[in-house]
């Protein structure tokens, strides 16, 4: 009784204190449930005429933009400074507070400064992360902004590449830089297997014949590699099958539109050269960097790359450039094409918007200068020459191009059969991340699985991709 | 001599008055009371704080977010989609038969072994501190360091698992590329990594049990086997059940290791796991209703073992 009695008003204490703890939490969490007022972008509201006015070089403003060089990237660092600096002799009350980051971007990094709206004014982001900055209501519609004024070469960039960051007529960004995808091969295994370099696989029983002879080289040397983890193996499905002319969902984007004959021939093939020939090695469920390190170290003759991959391998596995090549995809129907770019955060100031859009354009934009400037790269000793950006387009390219090949610093040649058989770009299906996930499964059954039935594998992934679109 | 009573050493208390205004006395005694506690509860301010930005706020505004979701820059109720979409994911169950099986693989190795290393370690009369940090060693390795020296032993080409079954004649194994061995492959790894610890708690109650109990029973001519049996398990009931319930409620939201050896879902899935799965709704798909509704069904399982844990502990206590 009387521990009872002593425990009560304790516990009627604790319970009380408990039940206010509870309260203010949930109201805490409750405050923390964001949403904007209406969602008709009212905080993009502009007078249209001000807007497209190039940005007033007397204005006074300070931008955050991230993605600017580490301090281990020295060259870099120093041409973004020297930009910095010309840049400020034409807008001096422009200041521009660069956050270096590296990577530029990391998904999970990524998802979360979104959500915590802690992105700089300026930020970089992937193609295919449009639809996720807009769910989270971050980047401003610059469509008012940006026009033969601001972005003077507007008019010679590809469209497709602008296409993919406008949604419903409305641009969000500007492109950085584009990729698409292709067969990169080792050039000094291709030699060694009596292949002839210049003459890369075009076709994938082409590629399963080289793979085959390279493999036979022996010492743990692959004549192929596959990703089938983290995704990459659903974004290399795609990738083949585009290149093939199959695609991954309908025109609807509501039913899936892989489970036909060329699916099952990308499986069959992959099969056979992983269990048949023995011509992709051993370990698997590889995923990004994984092949890299390999064909860096001489073990690797070929996989589905793009151009700056070669670029990673040069910059952080002591590779050089003049050992690769690249071909076009094969099958060259069309091909993934995907690249970075860069959006504005929504909510700041038209004259924040102006200047972002104004580095931007010297920066990124403008033929000639900022990354653009070739010479400049050379003399600072990184490399010239990769098939990447790639989104100009007439009088603009032409100029480009030239000024590119006239200050290479790697034998060009090397990317010949994939620069002179340009493959139609096609972006990634809608839900990728999603979809990926279910084609990893695919590509990890049939290399992880000898009696894999790439039927039914196919099947199942349809069945669950058809579940994923439907529940868009 | 019995303690002085209450009576003895001050008088009782005066009888409540019941026209008496009771507030201020009632305020008075809070004042009181506070003063008394003013710098136990100071200290408390910082842990409170903490737990209440870190710990609390995020359970409760996950179990919001759980009911939300994102339309075209807004964040809109939900109702019960993001829980309707979990359970339509093949890969949830999948996640969970994948976790399940995790967690009974890890009890029967992770469980079993140290239990048996304890004992083992036990019996030793000398070197047992430097066998003690032996076994503790794995602990104090970083996770990731651990993981990657595993995916090494593992690999089928150049692996020292792979070599070591050829060197005796053996045939090779896929390890994390089957979807016969990946998970088994994870659960040997996991508990390399992790045993040392539950290993020494285990050797802490061993040497808790009074030697006398041992001498008893071999004067009754318990062998090894029965003496385990009928002393140490019961001397050790108490310890052995919390460390089991402990290891449930850890197992049930591995993460790391099939994250780091197998890049996540593993062959064909095999590997994917509830709290990886998590993972990719919230930072792949940028699907946090369904991350948080994931999230609040595993929470859910692990509040009534957790439930239990304190129970037992109670009974520990008590």
């Amino acid at each position: 009784m009387t521990r009872s009695g002593t425990r009560r008003p304790r516990t009627h204490r604790r319970h009380t204190a408990a039940l206010a703890s509870a309260l203010a939490l949930a109201t805490l969490a409750a405050c923390g449930t964001s949403s904007s007022d209406d969602g008709s972008g009212g905080g993009d509201a502009v007078d249209t005429a001000q807007a497209a006015a190039p940005l007033d070089p007397k204005t006074k403003v300070t931008l955050t933009i991230d993605c600017m060089p580490p301090a281990t990237e020295k060259a870099e660092l120093k041409q973004w400074k020297e930009d910095v600096e010309k840049f400020n002799e034409k807008y001096p009350n422009v200041t521009i507070e660069g956050k270096q980051t590296d990577p530029c971007l990391e998904p999970p990094r990524f998802t979360a400064m979104l959500k915590a709206e802690s992105q700089p004014d300026v930020f970089y982001t992937y193609f295919t992360d449009l639809q996720q900055v807009l769910d989270n209501d971050g980047a401003t519609d610059i469509s008012a902004y940006v026009n033969d004024r601001t972005v003077p070469a507007l008019k010679d960039m590809d469209p497709d590449v602008l296409d993919v960051l406008k949604q419903d007529g409305k641009l969000y960004g500007l492109p950085y830089s584009n990729y698409t995808m292709g067969l990169l091969i080792n050039r000094p295994l291709f030699e060694k297997a009596g292949l002839d370099p210049d003459k890369p696989p075009t076709t994938w029983p082409q590629v399963r014949a080289a793979a085959k002879r390279i493999a036979a080289l022996g010492d743990g040397t692959a004549g192929f590699g596959e990703y089938s983890a983290g995704n990459n193996g659903g974004w290399h499905f795609t990738a083949t099958t585009y290149g093939l002319g199959g695609d991954i969902v309908d025109e609807g984007g509501s039913k899936a539109a892989f489970d036909d004959a060329t699916g099952k021939r990308i499986l069959d093939n992959l099969k056979a050269m992983r269990w048949d020939d023995d011509s992709m090695g051993k370990t698997q469920l590889l995923k990004w960097g994984d092949l890299q390190k390999q064909m860096a170290s001489g073990k690797l003759g070929m996989f589905l790359a793009a151009p700056d991959d070669i670029t990673y391998m040069v910059q952080n596995l002591g590779a050089k450039y003049e050992d690769y090549g690249m071909a076009p995809i094969p099958g060259q129907r069309a091909t993934l094409f995907g690249g970075n770019d860069y959006m504005i955060k929504k909510g700041i100031s038209p004259d924040k918007v102006k200047a972002a859009i104004a580095w931007i354009n010297f920066k990124f934009l403008t033929p000639g200068k900022g990354q653009f400037d070739w010479a400049r790269t050379k003399a600072d000793g990184l490399p010239v020459g990769l098939p990447q950006p790639n989104f100009w387009t007439g009088a603009t390219k032409t100029a480009h191009d030239r000024a590119r090949a006239a200050n290479s610093t790697m034998p060009v040649a090397n990317f010949k059969a994939f620069t002179d058989n340009r493959v139609q770009g096609k972006p990634e299906p809608p839900k990728a991340q999603e979809i990926y996930k279910v084609l990893d499964t695919v590509m990890s059954a049939v290399l992880t699985n000898k009696n894999a039935d790439t039927g039914q594998l196919l099947d199942t992934a349809e069945r669950q991709v058809d579940q994923i679109l439907a529940n868009q | 001599m019995s303690a002085p009573t209450l009576s003895k050493r001050q008088p009782p208390p005066p009888a409540p008055d019941a026209g008496a205004p009771r507030i201020p006395r009632d305020r008075a005694a809070f004042r009181q009371a506070l003063k008394r506690n003013l710098t136990a509860h100071g200290f408390l301010i910082g842990a409170v704080l903490c737990f209440s930005l870190f710990s609390w706020y995020p359970m409760v505004r996950e179990f919001f977010l759980a009911f939300e979701k994102r339309e075209n820059g807004r964040t809109v109720w939900a109702g019960w989609s993001n829980f309707t979409y979990i359970f339509n994911d093949p890969a949830f169950w999948q996640a969970w038969r994948n976790t399940l099986l995790f967690t009974g693989l890890a009890l029967l190795l992770g469980f079993v072994v140290p239990f048996v290393v304890a004992l083992v370690l036990n019996e030793f009369r000398h070197g047992r501190g430097y066998l003690r940090l032996l076994v503790y060693l794995p602990v104090m390795l970083p996770p990731v360091a651990s993981v990657l020296l595993f995916k090494y032993f593992y690999d089928p080409g150049y692996g020292l698992f792979n070599r070591a079954l050829g060197a005796v004649g053996l045939p090779e194994q896929q390890w994390l590329q089957s979807t016969d061995t990946a998970m088994l492959s994870v659960v040997i790894a996991a508990t390399w990594m992790n045993m040392g610890g539950a290993t020494l708690i285990y050797l802490a109650a061993l040497q808790g049990i009074p030697g006398e109990l041992y001498e008893a029973a071999e004067l009754d001519g318990a062998g090894i086997l029965r003496k385990i049996w009928h002393v140490t398990v019961p001397q050790t009931r108490l310890v052995l059940s919390l460390m089991l319930l402990m290891q449930i409620i850890a197992t049930m939201q591995v993460f790391v290791e099939p994250f780091l050896l197998t890049g996540g879902a593993g062959p064909e899935g095999a590997t994917l796991t509830v709290v990886q799965l998590i993972y990719q709704y919230a930072f792949t798909f940028n699907n946090y209703g369904s991350a948080a509704a994931l999230g609040l069904v595993l929470l859910v399982l692990l509040a009534g073992f957790s439930a239990a844990y304190v129970r037992l502990s109670r009974a520990s206590e008590e």
